[in-house]
């Protein structure tokens, strides 16, 4: 996924039809807006970002499960979790740098699915369709031919927090 | 200067991680005082000790199977979908040290089982038929006995390594990500071990030695400190920021009055003037061993929580 941050402007109707799509319980979300101000008076800079998970190329939250609840799906590389399988330690919580995960009130880990149910049906994520800035671009990184891998190729960008070692696999263009 | 704001305030996540309570703590230093039980139960049978009717023997084992049954409890306690506690046990994650500590305890429970027949408490013996049948098989084989005495010296070693392993994993947690951790937790495992045989056996000889021996784990503890605090001090900003939690933080009042005073430089003290028979021995200095340990779990566990990347 490469979201633009230029075009953002945090109206947060992605947090609302994630909520919507998904029936995410009162209280939790699996994507929010982040509002990042850096620099010194009066030399400011802000950046406005949708953040969700990252769906990681080096997921810590795969690699510590005990149960393979948390695993790697065959299409795309999405980080998926099997809700049948969950156990509730929390191991997968505690070990994502970006608090991605939370606990569902029924007891497993829940976290941004990418939408795989509509990616599935050639579909895009809710997030993705209802962007009224058309900010947010989702695609197979590994084809050079794609929107989004066009994008990475022309755009200045970065991911968040990559000294973490985890491989972020979603893309801010500044 | 960086100013971040977010718009989610998602339960035990926001502002500040705080998933683990009571139970992992209590989990981890049961874990950790099993993991020393075995060890020094496993040094005695080695030693022949089980001849004589020691308590490292002849009752610590059949006390260390309850406590890790404890310790269990307490970890089930702490599990979100509790009903599917089974599922642990469908795979195995080599990448995964929770998968490997399930594995570790399911092998854990025979060996403890195996040195508590070696000798069955008389109140006992002839109330489950097969375990005396077990037991007499056990001590027609001296060898059997001996190799028993190993194998729970190795797990406990791999057990109280594996307390520590648990947390140190954790990448994102940078007070956990150390490579100490796990040296750490197996000292204080066997100091905390070496004060629960001090503070309840009746035997003069084995308490005067495991007195001897806490003194020696204790002193080994504070340099380990001495290793985890220089190894983050001399890291990354975020685990200089982490490790400043526990020695100048919120968190440094029980870190330096629980952990390193009451848990350590005064029960040492005490154990040294007892030992030297300066004074007598009391069930003081265990006592703030045992405690100490708790407290250093505590801390650890809740100060790692609140240690993060950003």
């Amino acid at each position: 996924m490469v979201i633009d941050t230029v075009r953002c402007v945090g109206c947060m109707d992605c947090v609302v039809a994630c909520k919507t799509e998904n029936q995410v319980p009162e209280g939790y979300n699996r994507d929010w807006i982040a509002y990042d101000v850096q620099g010194t008076f009066p030399t400011l800079h802000m950046e406005i970002r949708s953040e969700r998970c990252n769906h990681c190329d080096s997921p810590p939250c795969v690699h510590c499960c005990p149960t393979g609840a948390s695993h790697v799906h065959d299409v795309g590389g999405v980080v998926l979790v099997d809700y049948d399988k969950c156990i509730g330690c929390k191991a997968c919580v505690a070990s994502c740098p970006y608090g991605a995960r939370f606990i569902n009130p029924d007891g497993y880990a829940e976290k941004c699915t990418f939408c795989i149910h509509r990616v599935e049906q050639g579909l895009k994520p809710a997030c993705v369709s209802v962007c009224p800035t058309h900010c947010m671009h989702f695609g197979d990184l590994d084809d050079p031919n794609s929107d989004v891998s066009q994008l990475l190729a022309s755009r200045k960008h970065h991911t968040l927090m990559p000294e973490a070692g985890t491989k972020p696999r979603i893309f801010y263009l500044t | 200067m960086q100013e971040l704001t977010i718009t989610r305030h998602n339960e035990m996540i926001d502002p500040v991680l705080h998933i683990w309570s009571w139970q992992i703590p209590v989990y981890l230093f049961i874990g950790g005082l099993v993991a020393g039980i075995m060890i020094i139960s496993g040094y005695f049978v080695l030693q022949g000790q089980y001849k004589r009717n020691v308590f490292s023997c002849f009752y610590l084992p059949h006390i260390s199977l309850v406590l890790l049954t404890g310790g269990m409890t307490s970890l089930f306690l702490d599990l979100e979908h509790k009903l599917y506690v089974w599922r642990l046990y469908t795979t195995f994650q080599w990448t995964s040290p929770m998968s490997w500590g399930s594995w570790i305890l399911v092998i854990i429970y025979p060996v403890l089982w195996s040195i508590t027949l070696i000798r069955i408490p008389e109140q006992f013996q002839g109330k489950i038929p097969v375990f005396d049948r077990l037991s007499a098989l056990i001590n027609r084989h001296p060898q059997l006995i001996k190799n028993i005495g190993i194998l729970n010296m190795l797990l406990g070693v791999l057990l109280g390594m594996y307390t520590g392993v648990l947390l140190s994993a954790f990448g994102a947690r940078p007070l956990w990500n150390s490579a100490m951790l796990w040296m750490l937790f197996l000292v204080s495992g066997l100091s905390a071990a070496a004060a629960f045989v001090h503070l309840i056996t009746t035997d003069e000889y084995e308490r005067e030695l495991l007195a001897k021996a806490d003194n020696a784990f204790l002193t080994l503890e504070l340099f380990v400190f001495g290793g985890f605090i220089t190894g983050l001090l001399t890291s990354t900003r975020v685990h200089i920021e982490a490790v400043k939690l526990i020695l100048v933080g919120p968190f440094a009042p029980y870190f330096w009055v629980l952990v390193i005073g009451l848990g350590i430089v005064l029960p040492l003290t005490l154990q040294l003037l007892a030992v030297n028979h300066k004074v007598k021995h009391s069930p003081v200095p265990p006592l703030l061993v045992l405690a100490g340990g708790l407290a250093l779990r505590f801390v650890i566990v809740y100060a790692g929580q609140f240690s993060h990347w950003t």
